[in-house]
């Protein structure tokens, strides 16, 4: 049987854009994805008359305060976008989910220029008060809801984070591959260096090992600075089909793979290896659709919504081998700008805030198209890896600054 | 919904607990330490064990699925000591994920109980438990009390 065409490459991410990022900006989530918008289409050399098309990760009326940002019928509408294909949900290969879809959207012929956004407004919501826990953190126990679905197994026993369900993964990396705190710690030394020459980034002052190892413990064996930093800000990118590319005012960057795959149970405590979660599968289906091999990577933007989540994808994507994240990432020579293997180059979502996902993809067109400024890496780069989520929910793909 | 006494010791879980809405499919399980067992769904024709339940054994597709009582002996896969106070007034307390004795595809999520946090490590042998709340009965584990710890360092 003959491979079937990888549909994927008929499509480019020609535009990205970004919002203000910061910390309670106290601006609506529909305000700052216009923002995010406008600079993405703009960038595309677009205008809103030619988009047709809307994606949106995860949509309205999901999570916790802060997180779902606004649906796209809201932003549709403040666009005045009139529209051939349109999408938004929370299930699916994780954050990427809506740029997946928005690829096969614009390969099917449905859609041209397909406008994809991610929104958070968790640190406004978030406020003066501390991180949330799902369900609230509570209360007196009177008029608490009750819980069903997954969360009944968790929520209990004080699981209520998803900082709890993957310190297990941390712990077990501990016991199987003798994983190190000291080690762990490069994943967010690294991108608060990187944040330094990143004006945007939340936090921008040195950290140190000893930093990191003397702050407190959320979860064990992590502790605050291996958790992202809620921010407000919203991210977005316009893809579009890959005949657009030569007419594009800037590099368009080229899809090449897409990881999409789930095969393990869908949990976050019944995944078959408590070392990895669902990226091992989403990356084995990405690498399953192109000719380029892990060493071709130039540089990788990697999901750090946790550092462990990070240490996992490095793996899972054969940048390093299996168990050995740990002495890959210490010492943070070959994860450096000027390493092997630059590593979260805007600062990642540990420094420059958690903006879910979006915030790598903008980053690895920024590096494509030598867009990086002071923190542009040492190599041009010709082919980067993007890769978000944790549990099951993980998604991850090549862009190439060329085409395939 | 509980709130367990300032009574001296290890911590047993959050100071708070939030507890499972129970319906047809999980009742039975969220009940069943009112007699002191751990049951689980089994198949009636491939005998796996299944967790979470589900209407239809999921490995093989056939058998009736029903609650059968299984040892309480478990496993330690992996586990972490939660400090942060998403529900204040917690002390720090450690969240396992056990593997049952009967089956290595089947863990719970649960609190790891009458032992120092600093104590618990992962291939730690433990012991079923109850904690009764309101209508629910929440699975805990302890240190078991026999040998066969298979820690290996």
């Amino acid at each position: 049987m003959s491979r079937p065409e990888l549909l994927e490459r008929r499509s480019v991410i020609s535009g990205i854009g970004q919002s203000d990022v910061g910390r309670r900006l106290g601006r609506s989530d529909l305000d700052l994805t216009v923002d995010a918008c406008l600079a993405a289409i703009a960038d595309a050399g677009l205008t809103r008359d030619d988009i047709d098309g809307l994606a949106t990760f995860p949509g309205a009326g999901v999570g916790t305060a802060g997180f779902a940002g606004p649906s796209s019928p809201e932003v549709q509408d403040a666009l005045r976008l009139a529209l051939n294909w349109h999408d938004g949900g929370l299930e699916g290969p994780g954050q990427l989910r809506a740029v997946f879809a928005a690829c096969m959207a614009v390969a099917a012929g449905l859609a041209r220029h397909v406008l994809v956004y991610r929104t958070v407004t968790e640190s406004t919501a978030q406020g003066e008060g501390g991180r949330q826990g799902i369900g609230g953190g509570g209360g007196d126990g009177r008029g608490v809801p009750r819980f069903s679905g997954f969360l009944q197994w968790t929520i209990p026993y004080g699981a209520v984070s998803a900082v709890n369900w993957l310190a297990w993964i941390a712990q077990r990396r501990m016991y199987e591959y003798d994983l190190t705190r000291e080690q762990l710690a490069w994943i967010s030394l690294n991108g608060r260096r990187n944040a330094a020459r990143n004006p945007k980034a939340i936090y921008r002052e040195p950290l140190s090992l000893d930093d990191y190892l003397a702050v407190r413990m959320i979860s064990t064996p992590l502790c605050l600075y291996d958790c992202d930093a809620p921010c407000d800000g919203s991210t977005a990118v316009v893809v579009s089909h890959a005949d657009y590319a030569p007419d594009a005012p800037r590099p368009a960057c080229h899809v090449n793979a897409v990881g999409t795959a789930i095969r393990g149970r869908p949990s976050w405590d019944q995944f078959d290896d408590m070392t990895t979660f669902s990226a091992r599968d989403a990356a084995a289906s990405m690498w399953a659709r192109t000719e380029l091999r892990p060493s071709d990577v130039d540089v990788a933007e990697l999901y750090d919504g946790f550092s462990i989540l990070t240490m996992v994808w490095l793996e899972e994507l054969g940048l390093c081998a299996k168990g050995e994240s740990g002495p890959f990432v210490e010492g943070g020579a070959r994860i450096a700008l000027d390493g092997s293997l630059p590593l979260n180059t805007s600062g990642g979502q540990l420094s420059a805030g958690r903006l879910h996902g979006f915030g790598m993809l903008h980053e690895a067109c920024l590096q494509l198209r030598g867009e990086g400024g002071e923190r542009q890496v040492a190599r041009p780069p010709e082919v980067a890896a993007v890769a978000a989520g944790g549990g099951p929910i993980a998604g991850c793909m090549l862009l190439t600054r060329g085409p395939s | 919904m509980t709130t367990p006494g300032a009574a001296a010791g290890p911590a047993r879980g959050p100071a708070v607990r939030l507890l499972p809405r129970l319906d047809d499919a999980n009742r039975f399980f969220w009940t069943s330490g009112e007699d002191g067992r751990l049951r689980f769904l089994r198949c009636g024709a491939c005998r796996r064990y299944v967790h979470p339940p589900v209407p239809r054994c999921p490995y093989c597709l056939e058998g009736p699925l029903v609650p059968e009582p299984v040892s309480g002996r478990a496993v330690v896969h992996s586990f972490t000591v939660n400090v942060q106070q998403w529900i204040p007034g917690s002390d720090p307390y450690v969240i396992g994920l056990v593997t049952i004795a009967e089956q290595d595809d089947v863990r719970l999520t649960t609190n790891l109980v009458d032992c120092a946090p600093e104590d618990v490590h992962i291939g730690m042998a433990v012991d079923v438990t109850f904690e009764h709340a309101d209508d629910v009965w929440l699975p805990l584990f302890r240190p078991a009390e026999r040998p066969g710890d298979r820690s290996a360092r």
